[in-house]
């Protein structure tokens, strides 16, 4: 006998619950717990990571973001208004800018600036923590520019004439009319900028560090070495998880309420 | 040329690409003229409005305001901007700030009046258009009609020497229209300078000094409204207002 089409899916659903919970049966059933216990989560290792895990590695990496996310912001900005310019020089600098640094990886942007420059050049970064947060921001700028020049470009083209024929200036009319209403738009957008900022901070331990300057993938990795257990690891991977799961709740939440109100 | 000439526009042409939307305007408005233009959609007339204050840069010809060459470049375009009032179809209220703040920022940043004195003002204004109870709203929880009004009292804050209105009440429900056109109204009769383009027939016969009927780029017919409206001359004008009046 021939089945329905929607009975046929109705068996079809049957059989991948049957068939997802007998494979979690199955790896609850033959993974050696204790050893992987063992080798990952180690209880005396996790009470060692605290203190220093929170007031040094997890403080720098919010250190990096922040620096990176204020200078990625401020340039972004720069480089969104230049992409908007009627100057033509402005818009071919700017796109040629956010291509350049969208287009090269953060680790290699990272090694060229950070070691490459003072190599070359002969000249040293001041301060460990603008060695690292500088190439940073110049990556995020170039993210950013897009983002902030998509939220301008949202707001309706009628606002910059109503502003312009009040009698303010260009700039005048920017500042007080346009980007209030655009920084409403990209919020949601910037916030993941944000949450993707904080994990790229992991790439700066590339750079050498010193122990003050560690930041939580590097002190993870070192509290490796030490221990040769991967403890350190998992605990340095909630500690991320604690920071930006509840940026992306967030906007999750944002993005729910704008949808809700343009209803 | 006369000091009562507000508004002098001499050969004007503009082009989009290659459409040819103005081509070869000459108006003149007086102080106090409430002048209204009509015509077929696409006939140029808000791309006429929107060169008076140099929203678009006209290809040719020269923008006269209160004396001052606005196709000049050496004319300074915010301070002359300042002085033409300008009120759109779409309202264009700034939607994140409240009435009171869409009447006073101009005041505060172009005018540089102080916090008080733009605040007292913009009240002044919101009661002259009937929202005096409308302060603390915000854009988006007004009426089109309300929003509209709103606007013609951002406009007014600035002491314009001459209002254009771009279709001032295309985008309204029908039974807001009135509101807003007594409100236009009461402006005129206060003498005013009002450079108006509609759709409204009755508006531009009883409020209108003169009545402007453009088509395809050109001032086909002027005049005052019982001349264009009652009796037009030109065969274009009739065939245009035979289908607006009869639908």
């Amino acid at each position: 006998m021939a089945l329905s089409k929607r009975k046929k899916a109705m068996y079809m659903r049957y059989a991948m619950y049957v068939v997802s919970i007998a494979f979690l049966i199955a790896v609850i059933l033959f993974i050696d717990w204790e050893r992987l216990g063992n080798a990952m989560f180690r209880w005396n290792i996790v009470k060692e990571q605290f203190p220093d895990i929170l007031t040094k590695a997890a403080k720098n990496t919010v250190v990096f973001t922040v620096l990176g996310f204020a200078g990625g912001l401020s340039f972004g900005l720069l480089f969104a208004l230049m992409r908007l310019s009627s100057i033509r020089a402005y818009r071919w600098f700017a796109a040629t800018y956010i291509e350049i640094f969208r287009g090269i990886p953060l680790l290699v942007t990272l090694l060229i600036l950070g070691f490459g420059i003072p190599i070359a050049t002969g000249w040293k970064w001041p301060n460990p923590y603008l060695q690292g947060a500088i190439p940073l921001s110049l990556v995020a700028s170039a993210y950013m520019a897009e983002t902030i020049r998509a939220g301008i470009e949202a707001v309706p083209k009628g606002q910059m004439e109503a502003a312009r024929s009040l009698g303010m200036s260009y700039t005048r009319a920017m500042t007080t009319i346009i980007i209030p209403q655009a920084l409403r738009i990209i919020v949601p957008p910037l916030t993941n900028e944000f949450v993707l900022l904080i994990k790229d901070t992991s790439l700066i331990s590339v750079l050498g560090v010193t122990a003050a300057t560690k930041d939580l993938a590097r002190f993870g990795r070192d509290g490796v070495n030490q221990t040769a257990n991967a403890t350190p690891l998992i605990v340095a991977g909630l500690v991320y998880l604690a920071m930006t799961l509840p940026l992306t709740q967030l906007v999750a939440w944002m993005e729910r309420k704008t949808k809700a109100m343009s209803r | 040329m006369s000091s009562d000439v507000v508004v002098s526009l001499q050969n004007l042409h503009k082009s989009f690409g290659s459409n040819h939307v103005l081509r070869g305007i000459d108006l003149e408005v007086t102080r106090g003229e409430v002048v209204c233009i009509i015509g077929p959609s696409g006939s140029g007339k808000s791309t006429l409005l929107r060169c008076v204050n140099m929203l678009e840069t006209p290809s040719s010809g020269t923008i006269t305001v209160l004396g001052r060459e606005l196709t000049d470049i050496d004319c300074d375009i915010n301070e002359a901007r300042s002085k033409i009032g300008m009120v759109f179809q779409s309202f264009n209220l700034f939607p994140h700030m409240t009435a009171l703040e869409n009447v006073s920022v101009s005041q505060r940043k172009v005018l540089k009046r102080n916090a008080k004195e733009a605040q007292e003002i913009s009240r002044s204004l919101l009661a002259r258009v009937g929202l005096q109870d409308k302060e603390n709203s915000y854009p988006a929880q007004l009426s089109g009609g309300q929003q509209q009004r709103v606007a013609i009292a951002r406009a007014l804050a600035m002491n314009p020497d001459v209002m254009l209105f771009d279709e001032a009440t295309s985008a309204l429900d029908p039974e807001l229209v009135g509101d807003v056109l007594a409100v236009m109204q009461a402006l005129a009769q206060e003498g005013m300078t009002m450079l108006v383009v509609t759709h409204e027939m009755g508006f531009a016969k009883n409020v209108a000094d003169r009545v402007v009927f453009m088509d395809a780029g050109v001032i086909v017919e002027q005049g005052s409204p019982q001349q264009v409206i009652g009796a037009p001359r030109e065969e274009r004008t009739q065939s245009f207002l035979s289908s607006v009046l009869n639908h």
